[in-house]
C-alpha cells in the first residue's frame, strides 16, 4: 500500500517534511499512517484530512490516498 | 469564482464594489453584509511585525466553496463572496473578506457571521507570526 502524506504548519516543521510517501503493509487507518511517519501517538488536537476532506483518525485509508495532518486551523 | 485565495494584497471594499456592479443582480439585493478581517500589530501582548499565512491548496478552496454554497442555500442568499489572503502579510493588511447579499438584512447579517465563524473553525489556514525576536505559530483562534 502506498500513501501520500502531507504535513502543514507546525506539524510540517516537527516532522521535517512537507510530503512523504509511505509504503507499508499493515496500515489500515489514518492513525496507523501517523504512527508510521512519526513513531508517536497522535496529539488530541491534531486534524486529519483524507483526499482533502476532514476525517477521523480511525478512518480507513486505501492505496493511493492522500492523508494530511495539521494543527488546529487559524485563518480569518 | 466567488471564492478566491489571493497571494497579493487586495482591497476588500473595491472587491465588494466590483462584485456588486459586475456579478450581482444588485437590483434584487436590498442588503449587503460585509466582514473584513485585518492584521493587527499585536497578539497575546507582543508586537507582531509580520505574519505568513499558509493554506492547503485544493482543500482550502473546497472548504470555502462548500461553506459559501451552504450559506447561500440555508439563508436563501442571492449570492456570497469570500476572499482570503495567503503569503506574507503586514499590520494593516486585509486578510479576509466575507460578503453576503440578500433581499433583506436578516439573512445577510446572519449568513455573514455564520460563514466567518465556519471559516475560522474549519478552513485550512495557519498563521505564523514574526515577532521582535523570533517566530511563533498561532495555536488557536480567539472565540467569536
Amino acid at each position: 500500500m502506498t500513501i501520500n502524506v502531507r504535513f502543514f504548519a507546525s506539524l510540517r516543521e516537527r516532522i521535517g517534511h512537507a510530503t512523504l510517501t509511505v509504503q507499508a503493509d499493515g496500515i489500515a487507518s489514518a492513525r496507523d499512517v501517523w504512527k508510521a511517519v512519526s513513531g508517536e501517538s497522535p496529539d488530541e488536537e491534531m486534524l486529519v484530512a483524507i483526499n482533502k476532506e476532514y476525517a477521523g483518525l480511525d478512518r480507513a485509508v486505501a492505496d493511493g490516498d492522500e492523508v494530511a495532518f495539521f494543527p488546529p486551523v487559524t485563518g480569518g | 469564482m466567488t471564492v478566491e485565495i489571493r497571494e497579493r494584497p487586495f482591497d476588500p471594499w473595491q472587491a465588494v464594489s466590483e462584485y456588486r456592479s459586475t456579478r450581482l443582480a444588485s437590483v434584487k439585493c436590498g442588503a449587503s453584509a460585509v466582514f473584513v478581517g485585518t492584521m493587527r500589530d499585536f497578539n497575546e501582548g507582543d508586537e507582531v511585525k509580520a505574519m505568513v499565512l499558509e493554506h492547503y491548496p485544493g482543500m482550502t478552496e473546497q472548504q470555502l466553496e462548500d461553506m459559501r454554497s451552504e450559506a447561500v442555500s440555508k439563508h436563501g442568499l442571492e449570492d456570497a463572496l469570500v476572499v482570503h489572503r495567503v503569503g506574507t502579510v503586514h499590520p494593516g493588511d486585509d486578510i479576509v473578506l466575507v460578503a453576503a447579499f440578500s433581499v433583506h438584512r436578516k439573512e445577510a447579517l446572519a449568513a455573514c457571521r455564520e460563514m466567518m465563524e465556519t471559516l475560522k473553525s474549519t478552513a485550512p489556514f495557519w498563521k505564523k507570526e514574526t515577532l521582535a525576536e523570533g517566530e511563533r505559530w498561532v495555536e488557536r483562534n480567539t472565540p467569536g
